[in-house]
């Protein structure tokens, strides 16, 4: 059985009269990539949201790295998130800061005792993994859309998490793009065996990245499997997705 | 039972709003980890960055202060005592009030958009996510900033305001530096300078907490950046007002 990093229980958010999870259960496992598949507006986000404790839930555990984050005052909060590394969907660049900026920023935040040669080759390594080594001195609106991408996928990278949370990684890119992203994710998950959990509903990166997926439908997790698996369900809702 | 009309609650509900995210300043802006960095880089966008704007408007300020007060002057034959008049004028109200609405609108405006903008793109989240506390790295570090920097820009302000005035004067007759600024300053008392000076603090502080109030908590994607910006320039504006009367009352009752 492998170690499980995330495991969330009865997890429970409302906004007003809109119930989006509703006693939601799912685990990750160490080095594998997970999908949370889901309608657009039907809670994805506010999932992963909740794991990194940007959205405090009403019930329910979550449990990262063996801690249950949702008990965690604000210094060991920032430890675990030294851990889970987040990738917007707006990838969510500093837009006054360079490239090698955005980078240090989580390193200088999170780390104290490196000299200013090491934070240099902590982020010439991170722009290698993306191939964006060229862009360390640019503004990130000097970027195009799948650039922005690679960097925002640079930063997370920068302190070597061991989970990876990808909010819609591919959305908003064209195809070329796209593919060169989930390669990305697969070769970030192969080179440093992260775990991933990755919001998506673009059904090509599901089925690229995917070692398993989670249905998120109706707030629940409505099926979990693989996507040979989930693709031959004969359930209605799940087929509404395949086909 | 007593029913509010809509726009009368939401103005109470955003007042409430406001003094909690005061009181949020005053709880966690004093508590280290203290953002030096990034608060002396906001003195220099927020202070270095409005001076040529406030010296322009100033410098023109003193001019046309001294050209329109000149012709009821010298009906009234005392035109000698300008310098002194225009000294009180701009010490006591035109350089504090005209320089804070100023910067209300080029700062008070540029926070709101900036942060507004980050919000909206999650950058204020991912932030979060990075072990940043974005209070305390956009909000205390501007609102400090604009605070500090506001009274700095009035002296200066002040200062340049009264060399326009002094041109002013010599467009009509021959009066040296040294006369213009002695008849100046002869009539200046500490009551007109210290509370003037004060109020800048507070002139500040409103722009800078209000600009990152309305950024801080802005909706609706891209128009709401633009409503941020907007009203952080409205509501920062009338409250310099506000501030400004109360700091006249107050400065009433030590005068007596």
């Amino acid at each position: 059985m492998p170690e499980t990093v995330i495991k969330i229980d009865g997890l429970c958010k409302s906004f007003g009269t809109n119930r989006v999870l509703d006693h939601f259960d799912l685990s990750l496992f160490r080095g594998e990539n997970l999908v949370v598949l889901g309608k657009s507006g039907s809670g994805k986000s506010v999932l992963i949201k909740c794991i990194i404790g940007l959205i405090q839930p009403e019930h329910g555990k979550i449990r990262v790295l063996g801690e249950n984050i949702l008990n965690l005052n604000q210094t060991a909060l920032d430890h675990i998130r030294v851990k889970v590394a987040f990738l917007f969907q707006s990838n969510a660049l500093y837009d006054s800061m360079t490239v090698r900026e955005n980078l240090e920023f989580p390193l200088r935040r999170h780390t104290f005792q490196l000299s200013p040669e090491e934070v240099d080759g902590m982020v010439m390594e991170a722009l290698q993994n993306v191939g964006l080594e060229r862009t360390v001195d640019m503004m990130p609106s000097e970027l195009s859309g799948g650039m922005r991408k690679r960097i925002a996928l640079a930063r997370t990278l920068i302190l070597k998490p061991e989970i990876i949370l990808y909010d819609e990684p591919t959305t908003g890119l064209d195809p070329i793009t796209s593919l060169e992203i989930i390669s990305l994710i697969n070769k970030i998950q192969e080179k440093y065996q992260t775990s991933s959990m990755i919001i998506s509903h673009d059904m090509k990166c599901v089925k690229l990245v995917a070692q398993r997926i989670a249905m998120l439908i109706d707030g629940k997790c409505y099926a979990l499997g693989t996507y040979e698996e989930l693709s031959a369900s004969r359930d209605e809702k799940i087929r509404q997705f395949f086909n | 039972m007593l029913i509010l009309p809509n726009d009368l609650k939401s103005f109470i509900r955003e007042t409430g709003e406001i003094f909690r995210f005061i009181l949020r300043f005053f709880r966690e802006g004093f508590r280290p980890r203290y953002e030096v960095a990034e608060f002396i880089r906001q003195c220099y966008v927020i202070g270095y960055k409005s001076l040529p704007l406030v010296a322009l408007t100033a410098f023109i300020i003193g001019i046309v202060l001294t050209m329109q007060l000149r012709p009821t002057m010298v009906s009234y034959g005392v035109d000698v005592q300008i310098p002194a008049m225009v000294g009180v004028a701009i010490v006591r109200e035109i350089g504090p009030i005209l320089t804070a609405l100023i910067f209300a609108g080029k700062i008070g405006s540029s926070i709101g958009a900036e942060l507004g903008s980050m919000k909206v793109t999650e950058q204020i989240d991912a932030m979060e996510v990075s072990g940043t506390n974005p209070f305390k790295y956009l909000v205390v570090t501007r609102t400090l900033a604009a605070m500090l920097m506001l009274p700095v820009l009035v002296v200066l302000a002040d200062g340049i305001a009264l060399f326009g005035s002094f041109l002013g004067v010599n467009i009509y007759e021959s009066l040296t530096f040294n006369l213009f600024f002695k008849k100046v300053f002869d009539n200046l008392i500490y009551i007109d300078v210290i509370p003037a000076f004060i109020k800048t603090f507070f002139f500040g502080f409103a722009v800078g907490i209000i600009g990152c109030f309305k950024g801080y908590y802005s909706e609706k994607g891209t128009e709401g950046v633009g409503l941020s910006a907007n009203s952080s320039v409205v509501v920062s504006s009338v409250l310099i007002f506000i501030i400004d009367l109360v700091a006249v009352q107050i400065a009433e009752l030590f005068q007596h």
